[in-house]
């Protein structure tokens, strides 16, 4: 059978940049992603969906702060420590707030060490990315422990409004939840990465898919979407 | 030229355009950025988190005391979502799809403050202590 010809796709060579670009781009019958991979792709869309399902919960939580009767208990106090006989509010989300963003900064440069193909240096960065995860859980479990302690449960708490309680374990637990997650995430990638699977172009156990340096890049989206969600936790419901 | 060889040559730039878009490995050599950038960044990102933390520590309340926080807040996020997320350096077809539906969720946010500040005045009116 012969080779069907090819004539003129009207594929353009040269891609059309600004809003030009983005009608040709969508309105091009294939792919709309032009220079982004599947696994890109892909991966900002479930961020996306996940972007509304912490939106619905910050929202509810808006919702009960704004329409009850009760006084709100002060985050400032409720989550100050007592440090070297001091009294200072709200230090340890501050401290937690803090390593999240310096995980982040380790986990851009572990990316950036991936496409250079340094085996090394981007699994020692992604690790470290993973220990400030596990710190920061670790912290919020603490943070966790001392709260139930002292008596707040989703139905009540000492202080005031008794859907402090709900909105705070639901809403930090589904974050933490989220960095643990994203602990997991690191370390399994970080181990290919050491074990050179990116080099070789190993396939995975479970896609028979070859590997690229790109999914480190990926798994910087995840985590640094996990560090925006907490941007969002900590201005509305820590310092509101 | 024959009508042929257009063909042929057409097929190979086809083929050309196809691995460079298709290929994870090609793409890769895209987001490569000077790791100062990235410094530069994480240092905002501390200092923006001090600022927004010096807020609540000062004390300071009412209305600046919330647009300061929503400004640290969205300069955070910006910083985080275009230069860690390399979002600057992504097709506006991408960036768009991404970044236009959250900001829609505002409008949630209009419906439930209506809804909430209903549900306020009607606990106000009707349970009350007397």
């Amino acid at each position: 059978m012969a080779e069907p010809a090819v004539t003129n796709t009207g594929q353009p060579t040269a891609l059309i940049t600004g809003l030009r670009g983005i009608a040709a781009d969508w309105s091009s019958d294939q792919r709309a992603f032009k220079n982004v991979s599947w696994g890109k792709a892909m991966m900002w869309i479930f961020l996306l969906s996940d972007t509304f399902i912490f939106s619905c919960f910050l929202l509810s939580y808006m919702t009960a702060r704004m329409s009850t009767t009760v006084p709100w208990p002060n985050p400032g106090e409720v989550f100050a420590l007592n440090l070297g006989g001091r009294h200072i509010p709200l230090i340890l989300i501050a401290i937690m707030t803090f390593i999240l963003i310096s995980s982040s900064g380790t986990m851009a440069m572990a990316v950036n060490f991936g496409y250079r193909r340094d085996r090394i240096r981007t699994a020692a960065l992604m690790l470290a990315t993973a220990a400030f995860g596990a710190t920061f859980v670790g912290m919020q479990a603490f943070e966790w422990t001392k709260l139930i302690m002292e008596g707040v449960r989703p139905w009540g708490n000492p202080w005031g409004a008794a859907q402090f309680g709900s909105s705070f374990f639901m809403i930090t637990g589904f974050h933490g939840t989220h960095v643990t997650i994203g602990v997991i995430f690191l370390i399994a990638i970080a181990r290919k990465v050491l074990r050179g699977d990116f080099d070789v172009e190993r396939r995975g156990f479970f896609t028979s898919r070859k590997g690229y340096y790109e999914i480190v890049e990926i798994t910087g989206l995840y985590w640094h979407f996990v560090d925006l969600v907490w941007v969002f936790i900590f201005a509305f419901f820590y310092l509101w | 030229m024959t009508e042929a060889a257009v063909h042929v040559e057409g097929t190979e730039l086809q083929a050309r355009v196809h691995e460079a878009l298709a290929s994870p490995a090609t793409h890769a050599k895209g987001q490569q950025h000077p790791i100062k950038l990235y410094l530069v960044v994480w240092g905002w990102l501390f200092v923006l988190s001090t600022c927004s933390y010096l807020v609540d520590y000062f004390g300071i309340q009412g209305n600046l005391r919330w647009s300061l926080i929503v400004l640290f807040m969205v300069l955070k996020a910006g910083l985080i979502v275009a230069v860690f997320m390399h979002m600057a350096w992504e097709r506006l077809a991408l960036a768009y799809a991404i970044l236009l539906p959250p900001v829609l969720v505002l409008v949630f946010v209009t419906i439930m403050v209506l809804e909430s500040d209903y549900t306020l005045f009607t606990r106000l009116l009707f349970f009350a202590p007397t």
